[in-house]
């Protein structure tokens, strides 16, 4: 008798649960936050800055979603996650959605039952050498000793890369980042792999990070994006198309600055669509017509937010590689907005 | 004139005074004696010692003190104000085979700018290097340059310094916890001050109404203070907060269940045993992740259990359990004649316990509650593995910021320095309170 009263308690609790999960939108906008998972601190990527404000890459993910549901990139709660919470926080409900550096994977995506909306950064294993060494190319590594975590699939990227182009190294293998990087001061190897965001990280740590470059070539994939639960593909709509309209801003050249006076001006069809003056376009994802507007006035396009957090000119110093836009040498290709 | 002056005067017995102590035994060289060097073993170990404190203390010193900057508002304060110039300099490079060879690198050479005084100090010496060597070989160098002598960066620490303490609380309401936590010191010191009228009723206050109001006062939402979530809750006033709960809850429920645990009836020992048993047995990483992973998923969707909630639920039960084994030790080390004399007297339960045992017990687990208590204090780090933000992971994210990335030096040292001050009050209070009452049996 008591079990039965706790399968229908279950059984209840399951039923909330669908009902729960069928309008994160509504949700969202009844709360009047998102909440989204970050990650416990990644330079560049999600970090409080000064004024106790979390900032970065992937926080500006977040802000998007906020901009563009709420109409204020402000009303996010960030929840911290480390790379074991991450995925039950998600599942349970927590949080609304996650963006912190996660690895698009067949596993994340199928078997834990969750929906990629697309890849905000690709990242993949890459080198640094001293500047002294006057390398230019990872193909001119030829002989080179080569400092590398041990057991890693960094470890089986480097050698299958080697082995490819035909070239000699000697491996140097440490177990923690931190050693790592110990070794490569004190000058145990000449160059340094791992995921090219985290050489970046591991180069700003560095004595004299002006020494020290991060050499153009990508020998892995590591792609990155922010993720939602299945079973609402709505919101999971608006994640995506968040994630596409900063990608199309920056391909059309609207920026933070320049996007009211674009409105106006612009004799675009698309940029039309995009900024809500052609169609209701955010009426279909159930939003505001002027969402899309709301996100590149308050978070700017993806360009500004790589050149802000992650570009060159910053700490991190990450050139734009394969990350830029599609007609100028990069992979970001997003579907047609109509 | 008197008879009895024979103009000859008595010797009259003065004992000379005690001859000093030989020189070797006394003052500073008696101590350095007695203490440093009184055999060839210990002198050498003495020698030892010396040596390694030697070459441990000026570096510290001088990174923490002499080196390091404190005025400024971002990292701009700390970069070196002196020009590094890259020279190119020919030297003989190593080949992997043993050969030498010619090869031209760099060596850094500082210049002082015109008008600027330097804000760093820096050292030639001899560095070792890697060179690129005829296309596609690589020689070993050893070429001599200047080397800046590294300072630790204090300007991090101080712009930095309300969010280690008060985490992401809204700035203008900070006044709160400062208030809570002001208060609250301010009342233990009192309850702990010898002969201060009604410390029995300061204590009651500090256990029962004080943590409500602190709450309110933390959370707001009434009296016209705005509800500040406490997700927002996090610095040093997080560390204080768990570890306080953490202390004042476990302490009267690991009582009861050593009381359970010795208890005569079947069904509350057995529970009690069961209680102490698991919380004893699961690492505390485990409890948190049991209260962080696994109950949410057995709550229906949206019902969000208050997650620091289910934190300080989690380690109150988990350091009852603890507490409970010092207090069934103290218990037992009570000679069984102290209960039947209790008994003898016609007390019953409670009073035996209230008046004769509990007394004499606690006093024999002050050294081992407090231990506990201070294991707490610094247990309470391991939350952010739950995505809460104590001290510690304030620090570790204020690292991550790209302004102050790489300055965790700086980071960890303050909040070392912040542990130890917690810790060793404690420890000292500890060690005061034993002395007090040692009653010499």
């Amino acid at each position: 008798m008591k079990n039965t009263a706790i399968l229908a308690l279950g059984v209840g609790a399951a039923m909330f649960a669908t009902a729960a999960y069928a309008g994160t939108v509504d949700d969202i906008k009844k709360r009047g936050e998102l909440i989204c998972g970050v990650t416990t601190g990644l330079a560049g990527f999600a970090a409080p800055n000064d004024k106790g404000e979390w900032a970065g890459f992937d926080v500006d993910i977040c802000r998007a979603v906020a901009a563009g549901v709420l109409g204020d990139s402000s009303k996010v709660k960030f929840v911290p996650t480390t790379g074991k919470s991450r995925f039950p926080t998600l599942q349970s409900g927590e949080v609304d959605m996650l963006s912190r550096n996660t690895t698009w994977t067949f596993d994340r995506d199928v078997k834990l039952g969750f929906e990629f909306a697309g890849v905000n950064f690709y990242d993949g294993q890459g080198f640094m050498v001293r500047k002294d060494l006057g390398v230019k190319s990872a193909l001119e590594l030829d002989g080179a000793t080569v400092c590398v975590a041990t057991g890693s699939t960094t470890e089986l990227n480097l050698g299958d890369y080697f082995r490819a182009n035909n070239m000699k190294y000697v491996p140097v293998v440490f177990e923690k980042s931190d050693e790592i990087r110990a070794g490569y001061i004190a000058g145990r190897c000449d160059a340094y792999t791992t995921d090219r965001s985290g050489l970046a990280a591991q180069r700003s740590q560095m004595p004299n990070p002006d020494a020290h470059v991060v050499l153009p070539e990508v020998i892995s994939k590591e792609p990155l994006g922010p993720l939602v639960r299945h079973g609402d593909n709505q919101w999971g709509d608006v994640v995506r198309w968040t994630l596409n309209v900063l990608v199309i801003a920056e391909e059309k050249g609207l920026t933070a600055a320049n996007v009211e006076s674009m409105k106006s001006s612009t004799g675009d069809p698309e940029v039309k669509r995009l900024l809500g003056l052609e169609g209701e376009y955010g009426a279909r994802l159930g939003l505001p017509n002027d969402w899309a507007l709301n996100i590149i006035k308050q978070v700017g396009n993806y360009g500004e937010s790589y050149e802000r957090n992650i570009g060159p000119n910053t700490p991190i110093g990450l050139a734009r590689g394969v990350n830029g836009p599609w007609n100028k040498g990069g992979i970001l290709y997003s579907p047609p907005f109509r | 004139m008197s008879t009895q002056d024979y103009g000859v005067t008595e010797p009259v017995f003065t004992p000379k005074p005690d001859l000093p102590p030989p020189a070797s035994t006394v003052g500073v060289i008696g101590w350095v004696r007695n203490n440093l060097v009184p055999d060839w073993f210990n002198g050498a170990m003495t020698v030892v010692a010396l040596l390694a404190l030697y070459m441990v203390i000026p570096p510290i010193v001088n990174w923490a003190l002499f080196d390091a900057h404190f005025v400024g508002d971002s990292r701009k304060a700390c970069k070196p104000n002196v020009q590094i110039v890259r020279d190119k300099v020919a030297t003989k490079g190593i080949m992997p085979d043993g050969t030498t060879l010619d090869v031209e690198t760099t060596a850094d050479r500082i210049v002082v700018p015109e008008g600027v005084i330097p804000n760093v100090r820096w050292e030639r010496k001899m560095v070792e290097g890697v060179v690129r060597a005829k296309g596609r070989e690589y020689a070993k160098v050893v070429v001599e340059k200047d080397v800046i002598i590294e300072g630790a960066c204090w300007v991090f620490v101080g712009v930095r310094f309300d969010q280690f303490i008060y985490g992401f609380y809204p700035k203008e309401e900070r006044w709160r916890p400062t208030v809570v936590i002001g208060i609250g010191l301010l009342l233990i010191i009192y309850m702990l001050t010898d002969g201060m009228p009604h410390r029995g009723r300061v204590a009651m206050f500090l256990l029962i109404p004080f943590p409500v109001i602190a709450f309110f006062m933390f959370s707001g939402g009434v009296l016209g203070m705005p509800h500040v979530d406490n997700a927002k809750w996090g610095g040093l006033v997080l560390t204080i907060i768990i570890s306080s709960v953490a202390i004042t809850g476990a302490l009267p429920l690991g009582v009861a269940l050593a009381l359970g645990r010795r208890s005569q009836m079947p069904i509350i020992r057995w529970f009690c045993v069961l209680v102490i048993e698991f919380f004893r047995s699961v690492p505390m990483i485990t409890i948190l992740f049991m209260a962080l992973v696994v109950l949410p998923l057995f709550l229906p969707p949206g019902t969000t259990f208050d997650q620091l909630l289910r934190v300080l639920i989690g380690v109150t039960i988990f350091i009852a359990a603890y507490t409970a084994e010092v207090v069934r030790g103290g218990l037992q080390a009570l000679p069984k004649g102290q209960y039947e004399a209790a008994d003898a007297l016609g007390l019953g339960y409670w009073k035996m316990m209230r008046l004769i045992i509990l007394p004499q017990a606690l006093r024999i687990m002050i050294p081992a509650i407090v231990s506990l208590f201070i294991g707490i204090f610094k247990d309470t780090t391991l939350v952010q593995i739950v995505g809460l933000n104590d001290l510690l992971t304030m620090v570790q994210l204020a690292v991550t910021d790209a302004q102050w990335i790489g300055l965790s030096k700086e980071g960890y040292f303050f909040c070392g320095f912040v542990f130890f001050v917690f810790c060793f009050s404690m420890s000292r209070y500890s060690m005061y309170l034993e002395r007090k009452l040692h009653t010499g049996h």
